[in-house]
């Protein structure tokens, strides 16, 4: 901690990287990322399937070596120093990586003594409690399930009392209620001190965050508040209710001024950045069997703008 | 398709045309896949020989006469025999046949010549190495047609009458450490050093292609730990079944094959501490260059076709080419059977086995080099 005080710089963020780059032969998978987290903020990181989350959070706590960039983690240089950050960061990968033919308890003795914990068993039983683990510690990890893996996961990665941790879709294919579970345990912890950084797919996740990025194919597209990204990317959205939808949606596309028409369960999202062009293009269609009103755009709205904007690399 | 409705010629093509693909994909399968057979072929074809040449051999002249000198020459000059040195006294080719360094030593008696030419047929004593059985038994059938031919030119004009007596001199052979010519006194003790190598070379073959496969090394690889603690902290325990195994074929080998045990075995226990090392060593080495664990499998079974042809388990290892001795003098094996050889029939101490030592040794600290440079601390 004295390493620190001794940099004003680094005092105010818990992550501060610029130009992050990663490139796997002459694909660049991560390009040139800045970003800067604040000490007890939880951080969500967003964006589609490949675009370079993974490899980000990877790059941060030294499993990979970026191919440029700089910065601090927790104040410890990002690229010379990750045998430090390793200590004070909890990684949680995004397939379950502990040994599925050791119990919790082992598996967590295990990861306490990695990082060479003095009062080990202490740590072990106080996160078990931590996670609301007791009366499973016997059960062996491959046989939980999702959720209670997930939670085993977060208490190994409690249990050096780390100061920053990085959780890679830490819900993927957690039913709703152990997902909610596991958010209030977060915040807990955030309330605590720590520092979360966080990429998921869910956007009630999303909003959950204290500020969010996107990033798509490796290049990161806004990022601020929620809403903050959704007034920066302006987009204005229009919410039709009636009958076959699907059919509207699909004649919509056609039209200028129309950037996306998603069906939302009975309601179909009608949106684009041109607010005239948009309203426009939808006047024909306000007719008396649909119901179309003007409504504040969501976080979903936002980044599926984003994610059909934003060019895929890697086909080309 | 009516006669078999069962069977789609789609489907199954479908099925073919994967597992060539998948096959393609994985190069180093498809490179075993050649390469162990080739292997084979070439072992077998070229290296194994069960009619061994070029036996090491001392000899010991006790006569200076016209008679004992061609006994000599003759032995210089044949291929089955390769003649090392002339011994000066009997301890010395006593040490000999204990360090391995030859497979016989013959005695050619003082007044050997004096005593063939009055007809008194003197004694040529050959001292064998009969550890290894299949080695020495050809070899000494081939000696008592040397020695007569070789003889035949000096029994001339007037010493020709010799050559009406049915044999001239006596052959005496000592089989040594092994008298009644037992087979299992030699495979047993070579089994001890091949179960080790089968074993350990495949378990820990396994250990870090397993983490990699199951995911688990991303996991291990964010916490702060170092390639050596990880290396040596998965070897030991397997040290520990090494050493169950041993004990387990040493008391079969004594209880139940009647294998004696002439050395000390906490000596054989020290040896077999390095050789365990290698194997482990080896089988983690493998690990951290294979990528999945059917590719570290193939790797080990790579070194234990050599490992059990070339080490002189099977087949007497002089009686292979030069190339293939070379070969075998690298794997950790050869020298360990020496070893176990050594100390149970031989009574060897450690003066005897030190020369074997060593070659194990380097292996292991080889292969553990390789094995922490080549493990990964990242990702990349």
């Amino acid at each position: 901690m004295s390493n620190l005080a001794l940099d004003p710089m680094a005092n105010d963020f818990a992550i501060d990287v610029k130009g992050m780059t990663k490139r796997y032969d002459k694909r660049t998978v991560v390009n040139n990322i800045d970003l800067q987290v604040r000490p007890g903020e939880i951080y969500g990181f967003l964006g589609p399937n490949g675009s370079g989350k993974t490899t980000f959070i990877r790059m941060l706590c030294g499993l990979l070596h970026p191919d440029a960039g700089s910065g601090t983690c927790l104040g410890h240089d990002v690229i010379k120093d990750s045998e430090s950050i390793k200590l004070q960061v909890g990684y949680m990968t995004q397939r379950f990586s502990f040994y599925e033919d050791l119990s919790i308890a082992e598996n967590l003795d295990f990861v306490a003594r990695m990082y060479s914990m003095k009062n080990r068993k202490e740590a072990v039983q106080k996160s078990i409690e931590l996670l609301g683990l007791s009366g499973r510690e016997k059960q062996l990890a491959g046989q939980l399930s999702g959720g209670w893996k997930q939670r085993m996961a977060l208490a190994a990665c409690l249990i050096h009392s780390p100061k920053l941790l990085l959780l890679d879709e830490p819900t993927a294919g957690v039913d709703p209620k152990a997902r909610r579970d596991f958010w209030e345990q977060i915040q807990l912890l955030a309330a605590q001190g720590l520092t979360f950084l966080i990429t998921t797919h869910y956007m009630d996740e999303a909003e959950r965050c204290n500020r969010v990025a996107y990033i798509s194919y490796g290049n990161l597209l806004t990022h601020g508040t929620v809403d903050e990204v959704i007034a920066h990317v302006g987009l204005t959205t229009w919410s039709v209710h009636g009958t076959k939808l699907i059919h509207l949606a699909e004649k919509l596309r056609q039209k200028p001024g129309v950037e996306q028409a998603v069906i939302f369960g009975t309601t179909l999202h009608v949106s684009g950045v041109d607010a005239t062009a948009l309203e426009k293009a939808i006047a024909p269609f306000r007719t008396g069997s649909f119901q179309w009103e003007k409504i504040p755009s969501v976080l979903e709205d936002v980044f599926i703008h984003l994610m059909d904007k934003s060019k895929d690399n890697f086909s080309s | 398709m009516n006669w078999l409705p069962q069977f789609s010629l789609e489907r199954f093509k479908g099925i073919v045309l994967k597992e060539f693909i998948q096959m393609r994909r994985d190069r180093l399968t498809f490179a075993m896949m050649l390469g162990i057979p080739l292997m084979q072929l070439i072992l077998f074809g070229y290296a194994i020989n069960v009619n061994p040449r070029h036996l090491p051999i001392d000899i010991r002249l006790g006569d200076n006469g016209p008679q004992g000198r061609t006994l000599l020459y003759a032995f210089k000059n044949t291929d089955y025999f390769d003649f090392i040195r002339l011994l000066k006294s009997d301890e010395d080719g006593r040490e000999s046949l204990a360090r391995g360094d030859v497979q016989f030593v013959i005695s050619i008696p003082p007044n050997f010549s004096r005593d063939l030419l009055r007809g008194d047929r003197p004694v040529v004593l050959i001292e064998a190495d009969a550890t290894d059985p299949s080695a020495t038994g050809y070899a000494l059938s081939s000696v008592n047609a040397l020695l007569t031919t070789a003889l035949q030119n000096d029994l001339k004009g007037s010493l020709s009458y010799l050559k009406g007596i049915e044999d001239p001199f006596n052959v005496q052979v000592h089989s040594l450490y092994n008298p009644e010519i037992n087979t299992q006194y030699n495979i047993v003790p070579g089994l001890m050093g091949v179960i080790l190598t089968m074993t350990m070379i495949m378990i820990t073959g396994l250990a870090i292609t397993r983490e990699r496969e199951r995911g688990t090394m991303e996991n291990l690889l964010s916490m702060p730990t170092r390639p050596l603690e990880v290396l040596v902290g998965k070897i030991t325990p397997y040290i520990l079944v090494g050493y169950v195994q041993l004990g387990l074929i040493l008391f079969m080998a004594h209880f139940l094959f009647g294998v004696p045990i002439l050395g000390s075995i906490s000596l054989l226990l020290v040896a077999a501490f390095v050789f365990i090392a290698a194997n482990l060593a080896m089988g983690i080495m493998f690990s951290t260059i294979a990528q999945n664990q059917l590719q570290a499998m193939q790797m080990a079974f790579f070194v234990f076709l050599p490992s059990i042809l070339l080490s002189g388990y099977l087949f007497p290892f002089r009686g292979m080419p030069v190339w293939a001795q070379a070969v075998g003098e690298i794997m950790p094996l050869t020298h360990f059977m020496r070893i176990a050889r050594g100390i149970l029939l031989k009574g060897n101490g450690l003066w005897e086995i030190a020369p074997e030592i060593w070659p194990i040794a380097l292996f292991a600290a080889i292969a553990l080099t390789i094995g922490v440079k080549r493990y990964r601390q990242t990702l990349d």
